[in-house]
């Protein structure tokens, strides 16, 4: 396994930290291993709204202004959830002007083109079919390295 | 140690076996591999939440389907759950059933669903026996100071 890349570097401050949405708890701690094997810290929601809250964007975001909440890189958002769907969860993130710029995956198991579509015209960055893989995850934490330049780190790809 | 490669001789031909029946599929290997030292029991900590889930979803279902007006949407939604959870740990033959089964939910098929719960019902069960076999050919190779064989 390839976890010894993280020896000798500061990795704590440093690893990117997905927020995994999803209402089931076999998906969520599947897709915790898959980014925790990936050196990536995760954080998880049951549901849309408890999502938010950790984004910072729950019902006291009014009064506060400073939050310290954990910055999150990443969401990843099952589509099918019972109440707000990761569809709505995508436009809620797009339409916030402090988490906008977060980018959203939305997974599901159903491929349909209509409901891909729609997600990535709402802006989701990609769109996965689930089950999520260890190969799709390896991607993505390269994609979010490239994006945030942290000294001295090349993805390795593998 | 004759024992032991015994047992992961055993450990092999079980796992192919099973994978051949396509009890299960390669997402149960990717959940393997997912396992390491810093989270052993992964794979039987999955599996175990979705029999437990499985249980449940089966009582639903069986209620749901005996009401004087069926709620198909009910139905569906809880064999969708079943679906996404079978298809998480590799559990093929449990998700081929729930596919024809959201089909019966769709054209409202009452007798369609009923054969459809007690197909699913003994898929789950079938993998239920064989992977609790499986994990305990694993306790067993481990226990004689083994390790178990990793399969590809």
């Amino acid at each position: 396994m390839g976890s010894s890349s993280t020896a000798g570097m500061n990795e704590e401050e440093e690893r990117p930290h997905v927020l995994v949405v999803d209402d089931s708890l076999i998906d969520r701690k599947i897709m915790e291993k898959l980014f925790t094997n990936s050196a990536c810290k995760v954080s998880t929601a049951e549901n849309g709204q408890k999502a938010l809250e950790l984004l910072g964007q729950g019902e006291d975001k009014h009064t506060n202004i400073n939050h310290q909440g954990p910055k999150i890189n990443l969401v990843v958002t099952d589509y099918c959830m019972p109440g707000m769907t990761g569809y709505d969860l995508l436009k809620k993130v797009k339409e916030s002007c402090d988490i906008k710029e977060i980018p959203v995956i939305i997974v599901s198991s159903e491929n349909v083109p209509t409901r891909i579509e729609k997600c990535l015209k709402e802006g989701a960055q990609e769109f996965i079919l689930k089950p999520l893989k260890q190969s799709d995850v390896k991607k993505l934490r390269c994609q979010m390295q490239f994006r945030q330049p942290i000294k001295g780190r090349l993805c390795m790809g593998r | 140690m004759a024992a032991v490669s015994q047992l992961q001789r055993q450990f092999v031909d079980y796992t192919t076996s099973l994978y051949n029946e396509e009890y299960l599929d390669d997402q149960f290997t990717q959940l393997q591999k997912l396992q390491d030292e810093s989270n052993p029991d992964f794979v039987v900590e999955v599996v175990s939440l979705f029999f437990e889930d499985s249980e449940k979803l089966l009582n639903n279902l069986a209620t749901a389907l005996q009401q004087t007006s069926v709620d198909y949407k009910q139905v569906d939604s809880h064999v969708h759950q079943f679906k996404g959870s079978s298809s998480s740990i590799g559990a093929k033959r449990v998700t081929n059933v729930c596919v024809h089964f959201r089909n019966f939910c769709e054209e409202k098929n009452l007798d369609g669903c009923l054969r459809c719960l007690q197909q699913v019902k003994h898929e789950y069960i079938l993998v239920r026996t064989k992977l609790e076999a499986l994990f305990r050919l694993e306790q067993q190779i481990l226990q004689a100071g083994g390790s178990v064989p990793v399969m590809e």
